[in-house]
């Protein structure tokens, strides 16, 4: 697959704080890409270096085929940002803001109108589009910085913590209109956040981000498998028959471990496979069950484990 | 260059002015004051209050420490009419050039240090326009208004000079030669003067009250010209008038060149 963006050892310093340390890695066409980390982890300076706003200490990044220290005008008319702020003129409409970046993106003039009315439907401002910004809720103006994005119809599009400061309403909306704009246009999705859930739920594959670091990257599930072998399970049991289940637990257990939280025992199997056998093994062994669980870890288990420092994989 | 991009600048500044109270004011009330309210008072006061402005000892004394070039322009004047030429035409002079000045300064700082404070420059920092047209885009959305100001502002101050000073003169009054290159040739160079200060200012600072109170110095010089002629140190020839534009065009090219070096995408962004 052709990757949309390539880095290799990027590195940006601010005096003596090095903000992206020597960042290598490639993003493919049509995937929502995670770009996850705390606050100050590095992400919105990556986003800046890759879109040529920022030049970088040391190392190479294409974007689009395009150096972004070389071709940075040429670069920003093929892709999208939502900055981290929505960054709107308070004192212009929906629509003096939308005309604005129209002109500053080239958008040819006999398609401006037609592009303007179409965000303004999707994106739900039609009835509020010649009210000035500075009136608007903070999802409005997400949701309109999100229809600038949009505007020239960008290849890439960098999202920078879309969500950040929204009720869980408004987080909801913008997160569905970022699912429907990879699944319904096929637009490649850089998506900078510290939400898990929000990764969890948009992103094909993700990068976890330390101190300008790359921790890991590949899919929850492949970053999940590098830290963990084998699979969690909850058994549910009824409360008289757990002496007999934990011991039979304990033997089957891939590291000889339970962990009982009265009513539930949490053991690790080697894989799927291993549980019909233990359910059998249990019932003969006469032990009452309420429920079996296999419980995958979450990202937010991953990124926490990476964090913690349990395993450093790149 | 990307005119089109250039113009959207423009405009979206400008719109955004119009719609600012707090920039909006200074730029009606100071040329209202400068341009209608300070002539009619100069000349019109002494005569509705029945007050002579000077005695006539007094005002052979003043004008014998005016400079010779314009004691001789004075020359067959009686004394109201050499008051009112001193006052309409020369003594106000520097102190039209406060009006481009302020309403270039007020608006580069809105444009350039207020766009940092409405956290409104990290989205045109993202756009395609090259640092040239955005650099570009913000000096005219400035320059253009603030030239634009002072010539309407002269041709108002031109009817109300003549209507106060027909009583006194019995004929027009102005403009004379100093006056039209003052406006042609000082006024977009003062303009000037104030954007590139603004522009140097505006890099540092945090929003536009700070940027508009550091900026507010430039005019000093304009006020040093205004006690100059009162003292009789100077007056405004139209020679002086010359060399004084050249000076401010200087001044403007080496502060525009050195606010071009420092209208970096990445030095903006590293600050925001």
């Amino acid at each position: 697959m052709q990757p949309v963006i390539q880095t290799h050892n990027l590195t940006r310093r601010f005096g003596g704080t090095v903000a992206v340390d020597g960042l290598t890695l490639e993003v493919y066409a049509g995937e929502v890409f995670g770009f996850l980390g705390h606050n100050g982890a590095g992400k919105t300076t990556t986003v800046r270096l890759l879109n040529g706003v920022l030049l970088p200490s040391s190392g190479s990044a294409r974007v689009l085929d395009l150096d972004p220290v070389k071709d940075g005008p040429a670069l920003r008319r093929r892709v999208g940002v939502l900055p981290e702020t929505p960054s709107l003129d308070e004192r212009l409409t929906a629509r003096e803001n939308l005309l604005l970046y129209a002109d500053l993106y080239g958008v040819p003039a006999d398609q401006v109108p037609r592009r303007i009315e179409a965000l303004l439907e999707i994106f739900e401002l039609t009835d509020r589009a010649d009210d000035l910004v500075g009136g608007y809720s903070k999802g409005m103006k997400q949701r309109l910085a999100l229809a600038r994005a949009l505007l020239h119809e960008p290849e890439l599009l960098f999202l920078d913590e879309p969500t950040a400061g929204l009720d869980p309403m408004a987080a909801r909306r913008v997160r569905g209109m970022i699912a429907r704009l990879s699944r319904e246009t096929g637009r490649t999705v850089f998506l900078c956040t510290h939400n898990l859930a929000e990764a969890q739920r948009l992103c094909d594959r993700v990068a976890v981000l330390e101190h300008g670091r790359l921790l890991a990257v590949g899919t929850p599930a492949e970053l999940a498998h590098r830290l963990w072998r084998g699979l969690c399970l909850e058994v549910e049991l009824v409360p008289a028959t757990a002496p007999t289940a934990l011991d039979l637990l304990r033997r089957v257990s891939q590291d000889g471990e339970v962990e009982w939280r009265e009513p539930v025992a949490i053991v690790r199997l080697p894989d799927r496979e291993a549980i019909p056998d233990l359910v059998t093994a249990l019932v003969e062994a006469g032990v009452r069950l309420y429920r079996v669980t296999p419980q995958e870890p979450t990202l937010e288990d991953v990124y926490f484990a990476l964090h913690g420092g349990e395993e450093v994989l790149t | 260059m990307n005119w089109r991009a250039v113009k959207a600048i423009v405009r979206k500044d400008l719109t955004v002015v119009a719609r600012s109270r707090g920039v909006l004011l200074p730029l009606i009330l100071v040329p209202a004051i400068i341009l209608v309210v300070l002539p009619a008072l100069v000349v019109l006061a002494p005569t509705a209050t029945g007050l002579p402005t000077t005695s006539l000892d007094d005002m052979e004394r003043f004008m014998a420490a005016m400079p010779p070039g314009l004691q001789a322009k004075l020359a067959g004047l009686d004394d109201a009419q050499r008051w009112t030429v001193l006052a309409l035409v020369y003594f106000l002079a520097p102190l039209y050039l406060i009006i481009p000045l302020m309403v270039s300064s007020v608006i580069a700082a809105d444009s350039f240090a207020g766009e940092k404070e409405r956290k409104t420059l990290e989205a045109l920092l993202y756009t395609p326009t090259t640092d040239g047209e955005l650099f570009l885009g913000k000096l005219l959305s400035a320059w253009l208004p603030a030239v634009g100001v002072a010539l309407g502002g002269f041709v108002l101050y031109g009817l109300v000079a003549n209507l106060t000073a027909w009583p006194v003169m019995g004929r027009l009054l102005f403009p004379n030669g100093m006056w039209l290159v003052l406006v042609i040739w000082v006024t977009p160079a003062v303009a000037g003067l104030g954007l590139g200060t603004m522009v140097l200012i505006s890099g540092r600072v945090r929003g536009f009250q700070e940027a508009y109170q550091l900026g507010g110095a430039v005019v000093l010089p304009l006020v040093l010209l205004v006690v100059g002629q009162a003292a009789g140190v100077l007056y405004f020839s139209t020679g002086l008038v010359l060399l004084l534009g050249l000076l401010l065009w200087g001044v403007d090219a080496a502060l525009l060149w050195w606010g071009k070096r420092t209208f970096r995408r990445g030095e903006l962004i590293a600050r925001l």
